[in-house]
């Protein structure tokens, strides 16, 4: 059994976004954190203090501990944002604004 | 029962000017205890920025204060320095147009020969010294004494390196009073403190402890929301503000009064801070006051209009009808003596302010004009002069 | 039912949140003639109760993962063809003023808040739900630990799992409903550890005997976690999460009665995924900062204090469901209705009534039996990150106690910055407040409930979407 089996899900066909570079299958319907849990992975952001990884922690838009760099933009709660096709999610390093240091 | 214990001072407020006063009383080797009604930091300074400024005052004693208070923080930074996030950044004051530049640069002449640093800066400059200033501006003034710290750690370290015993949590009801009717004690909710000396630091509550005294200290709250950006790499190296700032300052108006001061943090975020408003304790949220901050802020820095405001925080000046803070003894009130009222200044001015207050009560000479801060001073003024109404000031 | 309109004023009731008791309100009011605006943040209406796939994914079981579906069904199709309603999704409200003819709600849209929105009604209810309640623990911070909840939510909307072997920890009745569903998903679970020994709803039987659906919901659980073997470990806690960059393990040790671990039980149980949760917290931020009254639950939490007819203490504010205290989706249902019908002035509905009754008694029960523990802060080890956004490791916070003075949450996030990240202290407050020895509670106000571009704050008119 897994959890499309269990709701009898007939999804379309799956997009693809890259993940760190590498392509990863997103449902339709399913957010970048769901893509990448389906795919395994479950750390896309590295801490400003300790350089620890993190991933979706409460998944429901509240802990902002899912933040990954999303096209670009940094700090995109992943669960929250669906994956659309050609999306590039980048690991996002500490807070994610490095480039407006002075 | 009331336990019983005595003292040679007690501080009411465990705020950074009352942490201050212990410090300093505790120095000139004075038994000291703290008693606040809330926790250290509970009020004006747990809600503000941490500016240590000479930048925005015009020559007077106020001014006088603060740079003995930029002399004393410096001193302060060698022991405290890293706990108190103590950075000696300096502060930009910058013009929107040509008019206000001159003004700005006249300004400075006059603090300059008071012994305040300010440099004059072309606009070409403001850009090498904050890379992300919008463009356009005509030049500004630096002030390499400005400076900041954390306020409520501040507060806190200050509190901890004075040794005082503290009585958090609780609020002061009664002053003893002697049959000359001069101070012998602290009475709280749970105890009783023995001192021939109280210090009333209880800021924008000032007022309240005064009269537990039977006499009349006019102070009042003026309101300041902050706003604080998701954590960010130094963006702002300085804190870098409007010359508008300057007028909002002093202006006696009730209306709301905004400048944006824009200023990056050690810990990541930036602080927008500084409306003014007088609402008396309202803690009613005005999004048009978040807005203003928010859109003068933008117009400083056009990079953060993309970056979160991750919070907001409110709180409350206490402000004296003359904008200068009272300190020193009360002639009315013998024991009593009066640390409050600092306005938006307060976390500046507390070193300076501890340091004169710990003189008196050490008997020592206080080397400093106090004579502008005598807490005795609206005596007889008008009451509705203390109000909100035009030309309250 | 009217999706995405330009106008957003004249509303008699604006409805923040969309989950049960916001769907009940919106669907009663419309019925009594108000016309209202249904706000909610999530991209499909259900809260975090009825969450189910994006349509995309064509489910057609959806129901497999819920207790209640139907009801959720047909309040949908009922919102749906309701000319009085106009739904927003997507939208989260930051901030809710009043001026002399009502609110005016500021909201961003959408996960990446471009857009502003402002939203102007009579009346408001607040159907805000709440959040997971976390009791940090060393390791608590691996990726491969989530919150039961979360897991919970992935799962429904996402059809995703965290892992294969997945530990349920914490305590609560939403531990069993996790569990049933992920192994009901094909994860195998090896162990629910709970921390209470249930014994707490023995002392409520009068109350259980009021409430049988809650017992068949909890019998039903039960049934499927016995087909699937999983153990059920009562009066124990997950006191450490091992792993270099993901869990591969957990420790569980016995709890004695204060909750403090047992040496010598120690035991562990290798897994790839913690879902893990102490309890659901109400979301109240915005009423807190408009200053409503809030009282302390039985499990330490703050919910709003609101009167018969979900009045809270401020004019024209009103609550229902677990702003008002957690309670489940039932009473959340029935204080919607309830809500809506004060809000139209109309005399209350006699079955909601007793419903609430009901359901309200079997809400204090069981806050009363998984109220943690006070010695629980015993498995948090000087080094644990009590704050996973700003890394605030409890060392720090028991110094600010000890060195500093801080006796309370908010003296302790100011001297240590523990609560003031991206989450707002959503995740670490409970504990912060414990290990402050100060109260539990209520919370501080945050004049911001979620954060705002900069440059959207700084929009001259909130109300620029009328003009589309």
């Amino acid at each position: 059994m897994d959890p499309l089996e269990l709701v009898g899900a007939e999804p379309g066909s799956a997009r693809s976004i890259l993940f760190d570079g590498r392509a990863v299958a997103a449902l339709p319907g399913q957010t970048l954190a769901a893509a990448l849990w389906a795919d395994g992975v479950v750390a896309w952001r590295v801490t400003r203090v300790g350089g620890r990884p993190r991933g979706a922690f409460c998944g429901i838009g509240q802990c902002f501990d899912c933040l990954a760099t999303v096209n670009g933009r940094p700090n995109q709660r992943l669960c929250l944002v669906p994956a659309e096709d050609g999306d590039v999610v980048t690991t996002q390093e500490g807070h994610g604004h490095g480039e407006l240091a002075v | 029962m009331l336990k019983r214990t005595s003292y040679d001072v007690v501080v009411i407020g465990a705020g950074v000017v009352g942490a201050a006063c212990a410090y300093y009383a505790a120095r000139a080797g004075l038994r000291v205890a703290v008693v606040d009604r809330g926790p250290v930091a509970g009020g004006t300074t747990g809600a503000g920025e941490g500016n240590l400024l000479v930048s925005d005052k015009e020559p007077g004693p106020e001014l006088d204060l603060a740079l003995l208070s930029t002399e004393l923080w410096r001193e302060l930074a060698d022991s405290l320095g890293e706990q108190v996030e103590y950075e000696a950044k300096g502060g930009l004051v910058v013009a929107s147009g040509a008019a206000g530049l001159d003004a700005l640069n006249r300004f400075a002449v006059e603090q300059r020969r008071v012994g305040v640093e300010a440099v004059a800066v072309d606009g070409a400059e403001l850009r090498e010294l904050e890379p992300h200033l919008a463009e356009g501006l005509p030049g500004g003034v630096l002030y390499p004494q400005d400076a900041q710290v954390q306020p409520a750690l501040a507060a806190a370290q200050l509190l901890r390196a004075s040794g005082a015993d503290r009585y958090l949590g609780e609020a002061v009801t009664a002053l003893r009073r002697g049959a000359d009717g001069s101070i012998a004690g602290v009475v709280t909710e749970r105890r009783e403190l023995a001192a021939p000396a109280v210090v009333n630091a209880a800021g924008t509550w000032g007022g309240a402890v005064a009269e537990l005294a039977g006499v009349r200290l006019p102070v009042l709250p003026r309101r300041g929301f902050v706003l604080v950006t998701e954590p960010l790499p130094r963006v702002v190296r300085r804190k870098v503000y409007a010359a508008d700032y300057v007028a909002d300052v002093a202006s006696g108006s009730a209306d709301l009064q905004s400048s944006a001061v824009v200023e990056g943090t050690p810990a990541g975020p930036v602080l927008i801070g500084a409306s003014r408003e007088r609402v008396g304790f309202d803690r009613t949220l005005r999004v048009e006051v978040l807005r203003r901050l928010a859109a003068q802020a933008v117009a400083l820095f056009p990079v953060l209009g993309t970056v979160a405001v991750q919070r907001a925080y409110r709180g409350f000046r206490p402000y004296l009808p003359d904008h200068l803070p009272a300190i020193g003894q009360d002639v009315r009130v013998p024991g009593l003596y009066h640390a409050c009222g600092h306005e938006g200044a307060g976390i500046g001015l507390a070193p300076a302010t501890g340091l004169l207050i710990g003189r008196q009560l050490a008997g020592e000479d206080v080397g400093f004009d106090l004579s502008p801060f005598r807490p005795e001073r609206f005596e007889g003024a008008d009451e509705g002069s203390a109000g909100s109404g035009p030309g309250a000031e | 039912m009217v999706n995405s309109r330009s106008e957003r004023v004249g509303y008699d009731l604006a409805v923040i949140g969309a989950g049960p008791a916001g769907l009940a309100a919106a669907d009663a009011a419309a019925g009594l003639g108000l016309r209202v605006a249904l706000v909610d943040a999530g991209s499909r209406l259900g809260g975090q109760y009825y969450r189910h796939p994006a349509p995309e994914l064509g489910a057609a079981r959806p129901d497999r993962l819920h207790h209640g579906w139907r009801t959720f069904e047909w309040l949908r199709e009922r919102l749906a063809a309701a000319p009085l309603v106009d739904y927003l999704p997507g939208h989260h409200v930051w901030a809710a003023e009043r001026g002399a003819d009502g609110w005016t709600l500021q909201a961003t849209r959408g996960p990446e808040g471009g857009d502003r929105v402002a939203v102007e009604a009579r009346a408001v209810l607040l159907a805000t739900g709440a959040y997971e309640r976390q009791l940090p623990f060393p390791g608590w911070t691996l990726p491969g630990v989530v919150s039961a909840g979360g897991a919970q939510a992935m799962l429904k909307s996402g059809l995703v799992l965290p892992g294969r072997r997945i530990v349920v920890a914490g305590s609560g009745p939403l531990l069993l409903a996790a569990a049933s569903s992920l192994t009901a998903a094909g994860a195998r679970v090896p162990a629910i550890v709970e921390a209470t020994g249930y014994l707490g709803y023995a002392r409520g039987l009068p109350v259980l005997a009021g409430n049988p659906g809650k017992l068949a919901e909890g019998a039903d659980h039960a049934r499927r976690l016995l087909r699937h073997g999983v153990r059920l470990r009562l009066r124990s806690a997950v006191v450490e999460a091992h792993g270099s960059d993901r869990v591969t393990g957990v420790t569980v040790a016995r709890l004695d009665a204060r909750w403090k671990p047992v040496p010598g039980t120690e035991r562990r149980i290798a897994c790839d995924a913690l879902a893990v949760g102490h309890g659901l917290v109400p979301q109240i931020d915005l009423a807190v900062e408009l200053g409503a009254d809030t009282v302390t639950t039985a499990d330490g939490t703050a919910a709003l204090r609101v009167d018969a007819q979900q009045r809270t203490t401020v004019p024209g504010l009103w609550a229902a469901g677990e702003t008002c205290g957690v309670g489940g989706a039932d009473l959340a249902l029935a204080e919607g209705v309830l809500a809506a019908y004060s809000v139209a002035q109309r005399p209350a509905p006699a079955k909601e009534l007793a419903a609430r009754r009901r359901r309200r008694a079997f809400a204090a029960l069981m806050a009363a039996a998984h109220a943690p523990g006070p010695d629980w802060t015993g498995w948090v080890t000087d080094d644990t990150d009590v704050c996973r956004c700003e890394e605030v490791p409890a060392r720090a916070v028991r110094e600010a106690v000890t060195e500093l003075g801080a006796a309370d949450a908010r003296t302790v996030k100011l001297l240590t910055r523990a609560g003031m990240g991206w989450c707002q202290g959503r995740m670490c407050g409970p504990a912060v407040a414990c290990l402050s020895g100060g109260p539990l509670g209520r919370p501080d106000s945050r004049p911001l409930s979620c954060p705002v571009p900069l440059a959207q704050l700084a929009e001259q008119d909130g109300s620029s979407e009328l003009s589309e």
